[in-house]
């Protein structure tokens, strides 16, 4: 590689033979570190591709797309089955959204005094901390917000039952949260030092530092950061479904129950019948939800790239 | 943002061709075991049968799931498990797809009976439900919303709302419900809680004065109560027992049922047949259900037989260790897994 080409001249000629014999590890490694770059793109490729080739025949042959989007009405077992995700689509909004108000102050807060304000060793404790938040296991969650949340929820708000929006948003937000930390934080550490030195230098109070200088300079870091958590809450499967309640119907207070897109296809693909019209609306909801996840990532692609032309302008 | 890019890539990649190595190269079952999938009121009494069959037949390892008659049967439809558990008969469409899958017509073997009880939270005063109150609450358009709507004074759900719970739709014991309680055509109501497992719904009422749900009788934990079952309302109701159960006292008894492709043979055939002989029955009965001899003796002698159930109701074996925290945390962990990796689910005796 370039590396290798641009090495001064000296060492090179001292080891002008036994260079030739070590481009070959070289050139294994590039290849290998190719063909991993490459992998990525073909495991989405391929991911989607058979979700769409499971989905697709009910997608174009029965499915009816009014009712799909529009009806809340979701009795795939019945006699005559009803597919409507409304009320599915709007439960997952609704969480996703709760959870995004409480974990992206809360992350970013967190992820300033990280990286600006506490000290090396208190920094070392939590980041600590973040990383074991982040390591807990999505049923861990699940049960917690089954066994304690629930609890707790009846016993403040006074709601007949403590597994709903505000139960899911709470658990969804306790999750996101160390990846808009951890992230967050590498988005401020990046920031060159020279920036903060020169801010405070001319007389600029921590939280103008912060607030003026480091939020504009890590923008595109910061949004990454919110957008990874925004994903790690849509795409959440297994604690939404016990921490929601897990019932069909669009939401209209925090303390409704809801069902969401990804619980959906946990709790009934394993007993559809292959190939079957439920196994396979089930697969359209996945494609669904990878158009969720590519409009979000677009979006956020867009609003980078709108952020860096104002820059270079 | 791209230096953090370029550390996760090359991880992510390893992490998936170890995972994919890892499912090419896992091990695969030989002829002694035996797949048994399907129903969550059954998983507890399988779970039973297996390890009691598993220390007389070492060589055999039955492997169970849960997930629910649908996916027992879903299972038997695909031909990938040898006998599917089920809490609902199968439906004329389901043995027609499994016929034209596999070539052989399901072979079905009741196995026990159960009372499917309604749960309520254990401080709930309310006694007695009739079929119609529960219509009108789990049916769709339904007008009971309110636990004073039943002359219920419950005081601990302070905001009196009734929190109707149900199962996955495709669970039997939702199907069997819908059948025989809302009447066939009729829909859940919107907004209904639906729990993926029998010991989880349970749970969940133990934790919920505002809750009512359906399950299978041998889930009943000191947490919960069992409401007596009326036809019509103003009618005197039957507790869901193993004797209201066989004397048709109680309306909402059904058989638990087995099914295989074609004429069981081998080792499932010998299984099947333990389960059916002395030990099997006698697991039925400890798991709280009804056995098949039960039944067989009360078509005979009615008295004796309810008598001598009636007085195994009573014993505390039929409510063994239903703890209702490990109960919630296993089901828990199972569903967990049953989303990851099927196989890992599977459970089986220790060696």
């Amino acid at each position: 590689m370039a590396t290798v080409s641009t090495l001064p001249d000296g060492p090179r000629a001292r080891r002008g033979t036994s260079s030739r014999f070590r481009r070959v590890p070289e050139l294994l490694i590039e290849a290998l570190i190719r063909l991993c770059g490459w992998s990525a793109i073909l495991f989405v490729f391929g991911i989607f591709f058979f979700v769409f080739r499971e989905g697709a025949p009910f997608l174009f042959g029965g499915l009816n797309l009014r009712e799909f989007f529009t009806s809340s009405k979701w009795n795939p077992t019945a006699n005559t089955p009803h597919y409507g995700i409304l009320g599915l689509l709007t439960g997952t909004l609704a969480v996703t959204a709760l959870a995004m108000a409480i974990a992206v102050p809360l992350g970013l807060g967190a992820a300033v005094f990280v990286s600006e304000f506490c000290s090396p060793k208190l920094k070392e404790g939590l980041k600590i901390a973040i990383e074991m938040l982040a390591a807990i296991p999505s049923i861990v969650w699940g049960f917690i917000a089954y066994m304690t949340l629930n609890p707790m929820i009846i016993a403040v708000t006074g709601a007949p039952v403590g597994l709903n929006i505000l139960n899911g948003g709470i658990i969804l937000a306790l999750m996101s949260v160390p990846v808009i930390v951890s992230v967050g934080e590498d988005a401020l550490k990046a920031v060159p030092d020279s920036y903060r030195e020169a801010a405070l230098a001319l007389g600029a109070s921590r939280w103008e530092l912060v607030y003026r200088v480091l939020f504009p300079a890590a923008k595109n870091g910061l949004l990454a950061a919110v957008l990874l958590g925004v994903g790690r809450a849509i795409g959440e499967t297994m604690a939404v479904l016990m921490a929601t309640g897990h019932a069909n119907q669009i939401p209209t207070s925090l303390l409704d129950r809801v069902q969401t897109l990804t619980a959906t296809i946990a709790a009934e693909l394993g007993e559809t019948v292959q190939g079957g019209d439920h196994y396979r609306v089930l697969f359209v909801i996945g494609m669904l939800l990878f158009v969720i996840a590519f409009v979000v990532n677009l979006t956020a692609d867009l609003v980078v790239r709108g952020v860096r032309g104002k820059q270079n302008a | 943002m791209p230096k953090h890019r370029d550390r996760t890539l090359p991880a992510l990649a390893a992490g998936l061709v170890l995972l994919l190595a890892g499912g090419c190269f896992s091990k695969r079952l030989d002829d002694s075991t035996i797949k048994i999938t399907g129903s969550d009121t059954m998983l507890q009494l399988c779970q039973a049968w297996a390890e009691e069959y598993h220390k007389t037949h070492p060589d055999i390892s039955p492997q169970i799931r849960g997930g629910g008659s649908g996916m027992g049967i879903a299972g038997l439809c695909n031909g990938k498990i040898d006998i599917a558990t089920a809490s609902r008969a199968m439906k004329p469409d389901e043995i027609e797809l499994a016929k034209n899958n596999t070539g052989k017509e399901p072979k079905e073997i009741i196995v026990g009976r159960d009372a499917l009880a309604i749960y309520v939270h254990k401080d709930n005063p309310m006694e007695t439900i009739s079929l119609d109150e529960l219509a009108e609450i789990y049916g769709e358009g339904g007008k009971i919303t309110r636990w004073e709507q039943l002359d219920v004074d419950n005081t601990l759900c302070r905001d009196g709302q009734i929190v109707q719970v149900s199962r996955q739709n495709s669970s039997g014991t939702y199907a069997y419900f819908r059948e025989e309680v809302l009447g066939g055509e009729r829909q859940y109501k919107q907004g209904t809680t639906s729990q993926s497992g029998s010991a989880e719904l349970a749970t969940l009422i133990s934790r919920t004065p505002c809750a009512i749900g359906y399950s299978g009788m041998g889930y009943k934990t000191d947490d919960v109560k069992l409401l007596n079952v009326s036809a019509k309302k103003g009618e005197p109701g039957a507790p869901p027992t193993v004797e209201t159960a066989l004397d048709g006292s109680y309306p909402l008894a059904r058989p638990l049922y087995l099914y295989t492709l074609g004429e069981p043979s081998g080792a499932v055939q010998e299984f099947i047949s333990w389960v059916l002989g002395p030990e099997g029955q006698a697991l039925v009965e400890r798991e709280g259900y009804v056995p098949n001899a039960a039944v067989e003796s009360s078509d005979k002698e009615p008295t004796e037989g309810a008598e001598r159930a009636a007085k195994d109701e009573g014993s505390d074996e039929a409510e063994k260790d239903h703890g209702g925290e490990q109960d919630g945390a296993n089901k828990g962990a199972d569903a967990a897994e049953k989303q990851g990796d099927g196989n890992s689910s599977d459970s089986q005796p220790e060696q």
